[in-house]
């Protein structure tokens, strides 16, 4: 079995955020790393190839330091990497990312299973998945909490606020997994090792027949007209706790009419 | 005037306060069009005219509802070519974030998630999203088709404008490939009779510091009449299912009222309620960073702040 796992590079949350004047997210200064969430989908990628027979390959697209999110992948496990860089690729909306990575799974070819995480750590939009299976006219089956591949046919736990529901659709299909799915392991010193003579290859755009026009800042779809930071929130009152905290907290409630 | 399509989010025809919300930020950029896939019209109906909708659309095939998003998404495509709407809001759910992103791909649309309010602007739609943890605010617009937003439950004051309206019966065609995806088992949350997390007004949430034992933290939501909530390690501890998770990785909330009860604040607990109007927390440690964004807080322990603060309430 082929699986293809779509991850992401992105800028560590933790730092401090800002925007280039184009609106765009400043990445320079920011340390950069294997979006979190893509860890599970990697994870659950490998346990299938444990479990079974199965290649795992992993993908990403971005600027040239991207590639420490494929070197993760494969320090994990993963057998192969693809990295498309190509300069036009910047400022590339959800729309843009699914052409790309369409292209690059139709180009990988024979693909049983798409994996991704549940959304990336930076944009959060979750759209990617849905929009890579209507580019590849694929069923997806999404926000896996709970996966089993048996032959041909794939099937997930979902869990939606008002119902968790059953799953299942033939092989080859789409599929986002949650941060309940699994625990990722950490890259093992022989993993570390092994990873280094793991193949990795980067694509441009041309080598996936895709035209520069139709990605990058100037194609999208959507824009953004402004960016403000939002205020710090000014801490109010603390109370310690010596005896009325519980009371005081009352108090508060009471005089903002929550109680 | 130009038609606004919105997906109404409902639960066996009783409608969820999110469309209400849509159908109220729909009036702003034209005339309000919902778009019902499922039974249960019949109860909904009113609701839906008491906000607005000047038309329904009603999608009753099992086609469309027993298979995951896709053909809801076809669905959609084949109102928009119709109906050439001025936008397209769903609800900001796992289900209609994907049914947006298919919908963009087919309509060649752009697609904004996680609108916080939606304006309209000269022949388009603006909406304002909350970024990077909800550090940022963002306005976005869609350069490209009938702009699809997804609204985050919430975050726009529902207001009623009782209108007249009809209804019609939509058949729509669903491809093959769109049935790929099928839905074999659906089970229904158990209720707790507590407000959902992502509509409450209140939510009280708990975390680490209560080393696993909810009780205090809900015997105070119930005096407030607020939903339940949980910090990641909470849940992955087991203490508390993961559809109460608030967070970037569960659900993001914008309450009046956040009440964090042994939680630390990590970034990526503040993700998922740094939008709520009021924050107050209760906590051991005086140095949690939560304390740092909250307008009262206490530093003490939680089981008996709570069960004071529960106490003095009902009491009053």
């Amino acid at each position: 079995m082929n699986i293809v796992v779509c991850v992401k590079y992105v800028p560590d949350a933790q730092s401090e955020r800002s925007f280039e004047p184009d609106n765009t997210t400043e990445r320079e200064s920011v340390d950069g790393l294997l979006s979190e969430l893509d860890e599970y989908a990697v994870e659950e990628a490998l346990a299938i190839a444990e479990a079974g027979d199965a290649e795992v390959t992993v993908l990403t697209m971005g600027p040239e330091a991207a590639a420490a999110a494929v070197k993760k992948s494969l320090q994990m496990g993963a057998h192969k990497g693809i990295h498309i860089n190509d300069e036009a690729i910047a400022g590339s909306d959800a729309v843009a990312t699914s052409r790309v990575l369409a292209a690059a799974i139709d180009k990988i070819g024979g693909v049983d299973l798409v994996l991704t995480g549940l959304g990336s750590t930076d944009g959060t939009m979750s759209v990617v998945p849905a929009m890579l299976a209507e580019r590849l006219g694929l069923p997806q089956v999404t926000f896996a909490s709970e996966l089993s591949v048996d032959g041909g046919t794939v099937r997930i736990r979902r869990d939606g606020d008002v119902a968790s529901e059953t799953v299942e659709a033939s092989l080859p299909a789409v599929v986002s997994v949650t941060d309940q799915i699994n625990e990722p392991r950490y890259p093992s010193f022989k993993g570390i090792m092994a990873a280094k003579k793991k193949p990795v290859e980067t694509w441009s755009l041309a080598d996936l027949g895709v035209d520069a026009g139709e990605v990058g800042l100037g194609a999208a779809w959507t824009t953004v007209v402004s960016i403000e930071q939002r205020p710090p929130r000014s801490q109010g009152e603390i109370v310690t706790d010596e005896g009325q905290g519980g009371a005081a907290l009352a108090e508060f409630l009471t005089s903002r009419k929550f109680a | 005037m130009a038609e606004v399509l919105v997906l109404v989010d409902h639960v066996d025809g009783t409608v969820r306060k999110t469309t209400t919300e849509m159908l109220t930020a729909a009036r702003r950029l034209g005339e309000p069009s919902a778009v019902f896939i499922g039974t249960g019209f019949d109860a909904a109906r009113d609701t839906l005219a008491r906000f607005g909708a000047v038309k329904a659309y009603r999608i009753e095939s099992a086609e469309v509802t027993d298979h995951l998003v896709a053909p809801a998404a076809e669905a959609l495509a084949q109102l928009v070519e119709r109906t050439s709407p001025v936008a397209v809001l769903l609800p900001s759910s796992l289900d209609g974030k994907e049914i947006a992103g298919r919908l963009a791909i087919k309509t060649s649309s752009g697609v904004l998630t996680d609108a916080v309010d939606v304006q309209p602007t000269d022949g388009g739609v603006q909406v304002t999203k909350s970024v990077f943890a909800g550090d940022f605010e963002a306005v976005c617009a869609s350069t490209h088709g009938s702009p699809v937003v997804t609204v985050k439950p919430n975050s726009i004051a529902a207001e009623e404008a009782p209108a007249e309206l009809a209804d019609e019966v939509v058949e729509v065609t669903v491809s093959d490939a769109a049935r790929t995806a099928r839905i074999v088992e659906r089970s229904a949350k158990q209720q707790t009779g507590r407000p959902a997390l992502s509509e409450a007004a209140i939510v009280v949430s708990g975390g680490r510091g209560t080393g696993g034992d909810f009780g205090p933290v809900e015997t105070f939501a119930d005096t407030l009449g607020a939903a339940v909530g949980a910090s990641r390690a909470a849940v992955d501890a087991g203490w508390y299912p993961h559809s109460s998770q608030v967070g970037q990785t569960g659900v993001s909330v914008s309450p009046q009222l956040y009440v964090a009860a042994g939680i630390s604040g990590a970034i990526q607990h503040r993700a998922g309620m740094q939008t709520s109007k009021t924050i107050v927390a209760v906590n051991k440690d005086p140095e949690a960073p939560i304390f740092e964004m909250v307008d009262f807080g206490v530093v003490g322990d939680l089981f008996q702040v709570l069960s004071q603060a529960a106490d003095t309430i009902s009491g009053s």
